[in-house]
Parts: structure tokens; sequence; C-alpha cells
């Protein structure tokens, strides 16, 4: 892969490229006051609305702000179609993986995934075997993390089927950005995405057999550090958010504690773990699910977005067989690429890695959010060295992929404009049908350097457009 | 809606409420402590009055051991770790509101966590630096804000009948209290109803502006304040949005339009309570005793709130 990183706004002569050209234009002519003006503004709305996420181990709990940063991610239209097609690809072929697993096997039959990765992995939930699913969807919301590599090809990184987060500050970075710079949106073609919980809403509706069910959103509390989200999702699509103690099961029926009396529950768009669900069930610690809520789903009383289980699908030692997959499920070939991986659980494998680690980043195949993983050129000798004994310890819990170049945007730094690494999240919504809004969410690695990019590593995020070219 | 959504809405107004009354208590005691105080001391005795009321005045003098004006005034308003203080009732306000934000206007959070964000430096900067009248025209002025977006922009329904329930249990409340401490403070110049002296005079004064009614006791009553007029506005003319009655009203109209029949204990208590003020006259209250009077209604309007609670907010 190539080292060189690619620029988002300009091409390797320092030209700007087409689709940014209106956007250069703006900026070339608007003083450095407004813009720093307007940057503090958005700080400032952004703290009174209270778009803030907790930082975990953080005692006080305290509310941050995801730096925001002005200058948008553009993307042409063109090239939006063919990661739309990849994404919707991608996510169908997830689907049909989850419902394969849980009822034939026929890829385990077929030799194309080993049993063992499947069966003993810890996100695979047997009680999920022979459940039949409405429209057999598992994963109604997914987020496909995307990379664009130093000769402009994007890679998939990562696929997230669990309960993935970053939905509400694509559209409140949409809604800044119109507030601040008006004018920017009047004078090209910039596609709309506000329209995301309508067709969330319409997801989760149609995953249930009912005409029209009862929808709500279940979260952890206002202490979760995506609360906000969970918030903001409920508000816009008109339905209540609900917490575990708001729910109770009667006769395999769910219903809520309302102020006129219990009230039935349909669909439950849950951005709670799996082993939170039903202490019954799962971790009877938990005081944030709902006791029982496993033998309703079980009697399909209620659906629950996303399924239970689709953890094994997202799993980073699953992840090297999706493209086999779409190859398995659908008869296509991918068109988006995985980025290549070694399975440390693989003894030739492993050897290349244990010998390459100053180059390659390595992850915990369970690990999320950045936390757990080696990016091997930006770490210490010693950093290194401490990582090669617990993967020499357990390398069946670890993948590695090259150090990729993520591409970079300008961004408005301490001392003016500076390119900063960036990645890329859509929203991918399965109901009657596969679709997401253009664009996604794009995080960006604030410091120098850095290929990080998650909110709780300091990342910051920005506007994605769509720009008809 | 969701009782627990009920309970946050509720309580996220009942303490906005008791922010703005903790305010207007903190406003008439300063006020009147900086009035020439004859041979009652120093002032402090004025300044111990919103503590003596809200019954943290042991408190302090645990943690403090003497009345001192400037440790008074700041345990009071902005000390943290005072769980009554009007610092924690904003947190309070905000924490509820902050559970309930899908549920209530933009206009109505980013109101509320903003006179949060200010509340925060304001701590920083201290009271004394900031100036105390300045500082509860600055909570009132909040609070009128709240409400005012709240009044403007929230769609008439659940939500708004249980802010309305918040804010009305809690007034109640804090009118009879204010009324009883008042009462209580003239001692035994206050057992004749047409007391005239200069000291009752500012007294009732300070109670009345701090109530925002001093203006409907001049139009009403055309004359000075005495025990027995500013105790018959206060708690009987339902003309006066601060009144016991007032307070009823809304408590007894908003529960009556709620739907459903799991309310009907509550709904029955505030049409009891209701109707009987509204057929009392003030003699009747005179010839009880002021103080026995109000003790008995501070007790309803603790049922009133315990029904609510037991029949919406907690649901099984």
């Amino acid at each position: 892969m190539d080292r060189q990183s690619f620029d988002e706004m300009y091409d390797a002569n320092g030209v700007c490229r087409p689709h940014y050209r209106g956007f250069a234009n703006w900026l070339e002519n608007t003083s450095q006051e407004v813009l720093a003006q307007r940057r503090r503004e958005a700080d400032l709305l952004f703290h009174r609305a209270g778009i803030t996420f907790t930082l975990y181990g953080d005692a006080q709990g305290t509310e941050r702000l995801i730096p925001f940063d002005t200058i948008p991610r553009s993307i042409p239209a063109s090239e939006w179609r063919g990661i739309e097609a990849g994404c919707i690809q991608r996510v169908q072929a997830l689907n049909l993986f989850l419902a394969d697993i849980y009822h034939d096997q026929r890829i385990l039959k077929a030799g194309i995934i080993p049993p063992e990765q499947v069966l003993s992995n810890s996100g695979y939930q047997q009680v999920m075997h022979g459940l039949d699913l409405h429209r057999d969807i598992y994963a109604h919301i997914a987020g496909v993390d995307l990379v664009r590599d130093g000769d402009g090809t994007f890679y998939v990184l990562e696929d997230n089927l669990r309960t993935p987060s970053g939905v509400s500050y694509m559209l409140e970075d949409r809604k800044m950005m119109m507030r601040l710079f008006p004018e920017l949106f009047a004078a090209q073609r910039i596609a709309p995405i506000d329209h995301y919980p309508n067709l969330l809403l319409e997801a989760l509706k149609s995953s249930s057999p009912l005409d029209n069910p009862s929808v709500v959103v279940l979260t952890p509390g206002r202490y979760n550090s995506a609360y906000f989200e969970h918030a903001f999702l409920a508000r816009e699509m008109g339905v209540e958010l609900v917490e575990g103690a708001d729910l109770f099961v009667r006769d395999e029926r769910v219903f809520m504690r309302t102020t006129a009396g219990a009230r039935p529950v349909d669909v439950i768009y849950r951005r709670l773990d799996d082993a939170f669900l039903d202490p019954l069930a799962f971790n009877p610690e938990s005081v944030l699910g709902v006791p029982g809520l496993l033998s309703a789903y079980r009697r399909g009383s209620v659906v629950l977005a996303n399924a239970i289980g689709t953890g094994v699908a997202d799993d980073k030692s699953i992840y090297p067989y999706v493209t086999d997959m779409i190859r398995f499920y659908l008869g296509e070939e991918p068109i988006l690429q995985n980025v290549p991986t070694w399975q440390c659980r693989k003894p030739q494998d492993l050897s290349h890695v244990l010998a390459h680690l100053p180059e390659l980043v390595v992850k915990e195949t369970q690990g999320s959010g950045g936390y757990g993983m080696l990016v091997g050129p930006a770490a210490t000798k010693a950093e290194i060295e401490a990582f090669r004994e617990r993967l020499k310890a357990r390398p069946e819990a670890y993948i590695a992929q090259p150090t990729l170049s993520l591409s970079t945007c300008p961004t408005f730094v301490e001392n003016g404009i500076a390119p900063r690494h960036i990645d890329l999240r859509p929203f991918v919504l399965s109901g009657r049908e596969t679709r997401l809004v253009p664009g996604g969410l794009t995080r960006v690695a604030l410091r120098e350097g850095s290929l990080v990019v998650n909110s709780s590593q300091g990342g910051g995020t920005k506007d994605t457009w769509v720009v008809e070219d | 809606m969701l009782s627990r959504t009920a309970a946050d809405l509720y309580w996220m107004s009942r303490y906005l409420e008791r922010a703005e009354n903790l305010a207007r208590m903190l406003d008439v005691s300063y006020s009147l402590s900086l009035m020439p105080q004859d041979d009652r001391g120093n002032g402090l005795d004025e300044l111990a009055m919103p503590l003596l009321i809200t019954g943290t005045l042991e408190d302090y003098l645990q943690r403090h051991g003497e009345l001192h004006a400037e440790r008074m005034l700041h345990f009071f308003a902005l000390d943290a770790s005072n769980p009554a203080s009007l610092f924690n009732c904003l947190a309070a306000a905000r924490s509820n509101a902050h559970a309930v934000r899908g549920r209530i206007t933009a206009d109505m959070w980013e109101n509320i966590n903003a006179t949060w964000l200010a509340l925060l430096d304001l701590a920083e900067q201290g009271l004394s630096g900031y100036g105390i009248s300045r500082f509860c025209e600055w909570v009132k002025e909040r609070s009128h804000l709240f409400r005012g977006a709240t009044y403007s922009t929230l769609m008439r329904g659940d939500v708004y009948s249980f802010i309305l329930l918040g804010t009305f249990i809690e007034r109640a409340d804090n009118t009879l209290r204010l009324l009883d401490a008042r009462y209580e403070l003239l001692g035994a110049d206050s057992e004749d109803p047409n007391d005239r002296s200069a000291r009752a005079y500012y007294q009732w004064s300070a109670l009345l502006r701090a109530l925002s009614a001093f203006e409907a006791f001049a139009e009403i009553y055309r004359g000075s304040p005495r025990a027995g007029k500013v105790a018959e506005l206060l708690l009987l003319r339902a003309e006066v949005p601060r009144s016991l009655r007032a307070c009823l009203t809304e408590l007894q109209h908003t529960l009556a339009d709620l739907p459903g029949d799991n309310g009907r204990p509550a709904q029955r208590l505030a049409a009891e309570l209701e109707a009987r003020l509204r057929y009392t006259a003030i003699e009747e209250v005179l010839e009880t005793g002021m103080h026995a009077w109000i003790t008995e209604y501070i007790e309803q309007v603790q049922q009133l709130g315990d029904a609510i609670h037991k029949c919406y907010l907690e649901v099984a």
C-alpha cells in the first residue's frame, strides 16, 4: 500500500480537486476573523445545546464537546455512488451471514469459514439458534468504517453491527454548518441528510410484522457516553426514550410503565449491549436491562434492533471473511475492499506479525473505541515489546493490518490550517430495503500525525458533504 | 407518557420553582437585614431566616458554628456541599431536564442548560463579587425565561401538565412557608390584625415584594399592608398568581384534565382542597390561628404531592 497520504482537497501537485473548488474559493474570500468568530460561535452553540459525551473512567463524569472542525469533508457524488453500493452490498451479505449461522450454517458446511471461528466466538449467541426474525434482518443499523489509502482507494476498516453510534454528530454537524455558513449551501448542491431519523423510524417499523408498531429507544441512562444521541434520536423520531426500569414483561409481552398505566411495546431500538439486556438470561448483575425480555423476544412478541448475537459478524476475527461472504451469498464481487489482514491465530501469520510489529497495526478481535490496540509506527520500543508479550500469550485474540496512510483533510489547528487524518462512517439502515443517507460521520484525528480518530482518544468530527459534480 | 419521564418533568419544574423561591426568600431577608434593626441585633437573625424556613439552619450551625453573614449567604446560595442550596436546586433541575431533553423543546433545554453553565461561572466568581440582589434578580429572570419558553413553545399535553403540577405544588408550599415564617417572626405584633407599626409595615411590604404581589395588594386593598389583608391576599385571592388558592386552582384543573382513571385519588384531593379554600374567609383562618391553619395546609399540600407520586410517577 502507498505510504503517501491522499489529501481529500488537494491533489499531489497541490491543485484543488474539482469538487472542493467552491469551498476553496469561499475560504479564500472569507477573513480569518470571521472564521475564528464562527468557530467560537459553534463551540458556544454546541455547549449550550449540550451536545456532549462523557468519558469512561472520568470520575466526575465531565461532559465534553467533541471538537467540531468547520472545514467539511467533501465527496464527489459520482464517487459516493460506489461507496453507497458497496456499503449496501456488504450489509446485505452480513445480514445473510447472520441468518445463515443461526439457521442452516451453509457457509460453515461449505468450508468457507472454519466452524470453530464462528461457533466458539463469544459474540455467537446460542439463544438465537433457530429463531426466525421478520425479514431475516439482524443488523437493522450498521456503521461501516471506511478509510482511504494513499492511492485513493477506499477500504473497509471494520463493520459495526452492535450499537454503532455517532449518527447524531453527523446530523448536528450539518445543522451547525448550515447555521454558521448558509452561503456555502446556497452556492452548491450538497445532498441533504436530515431525513435520517425518518428512514430510521421506517426501518424500525418495517422490522415488525405489525402495521403500526409501537417503537421505543432503550438507553442505559443519562450517564452513558452516548446518552445525548439516544435522546436525540428518540426526539427526532417522536418515540419514547426508555430505560430498563421503564419496561417490564408480563405473559411474554413487553410493556412500558406510563402515567396512564401499562402500554405495549413492539420494537425496541436498543442502545444496550447483549450482555445487559436481560438479567435473567445474560449478566445477572445488570440493572440496566429488563427481566424476561429474552423470553418475549424468543416468542416473537417484540423486535430488538439490532438483534441479539450480531456481534459475531463484526468481530475482527470474522472480518477477513466478509468479502468471501459477499461472493458466497450474493454471487457478486465485493465493491469495497477489505484491508489485508493477518490472523494471529494462524501460526504463519503470527510469525509474520511478530517480525513486523513496528510497521503494523495490531487490534484485539473484540476491542472497540480504539482501546487496546498497537499502532506500530507510533509506538515506543517498550510499548512494542510489552505488546509482543501480550500477543504471544493470546495470539487468537489479535489481528494485524498494515498501517494505512489514512487520507487527510485540511483542518483548523492551533496555528492555522493543516492536514489531519480522517475516516468515514456511513450508517446503513435495513428494513423493507437497505439504504443510507448520502455521507456519514467523518472523524478526524486532531493530533498531528495521529491515526486514531475515536472521540474517546481525542478525535473530532467534520461535516460530510456529497457534492453533485 | 412514561412514568419516569413524568417524574423527571415534575421534579425539573419543582426544583426550578424552588430555586426561584429560594432567591425570593433570600431577597426579602437580605433587603430587611439592611434596614435599621433597632435593638434587634445586626441583621444576622434576618439573614438566618431563609435557613430557618428551609430547615437547614441546624446543618449550617453544625458546619460553621455561628451566624456569619457572608458564610450564611454562601451556604444558602452557592455551596455545592449543602444539598438544599440554590446551586444544588438548579443542578437538580438541569439534571432532570437533561434526562427528558427529548421531551421538552430545544428552547427550554438550551435555556436551562445555559442557566446552569452561567451558574458554574458565577459560583467561581463568588456571591459577594456578583452582588446578592443582582444574584436574586438573575435567578428570577432565568426562571421567568424558562417559564416563558415553556409557555410559548411547548405543546399542550402531558408534558406541559406535569410541568405545571411540579411548579404549583412547590409554589403552594413555598407561599405557605414564607407567610408562616413572617407571621411567626412578628410575634405578638401580628396577633393584632390591624397592627400598623413601622416594623410590621416593612416586613409585610418586603414579603409582598418578594412574592411579586406588592402591586396586587396596592390595587386590591389600597392601603398599607397589614397582617390580615396580606394573609387573605396570599392564601385566598384567586387572582394573585402566587397565592395558595391560585396554585390549588391550577393543580385541580391540571389534574382533572389528565387522561386515565388511575389519578382519581389525586384528583379528588385537589378538588377537595380547592373547594375548601374557595369557601373559606380570612376571619375563619384567623380564628383557627394562622400558624395552626397554615401548618395543616402545608401537610395537605404535601399529601397532594404524595398522591400525585403514587398515581402517576411510580405506576407499576
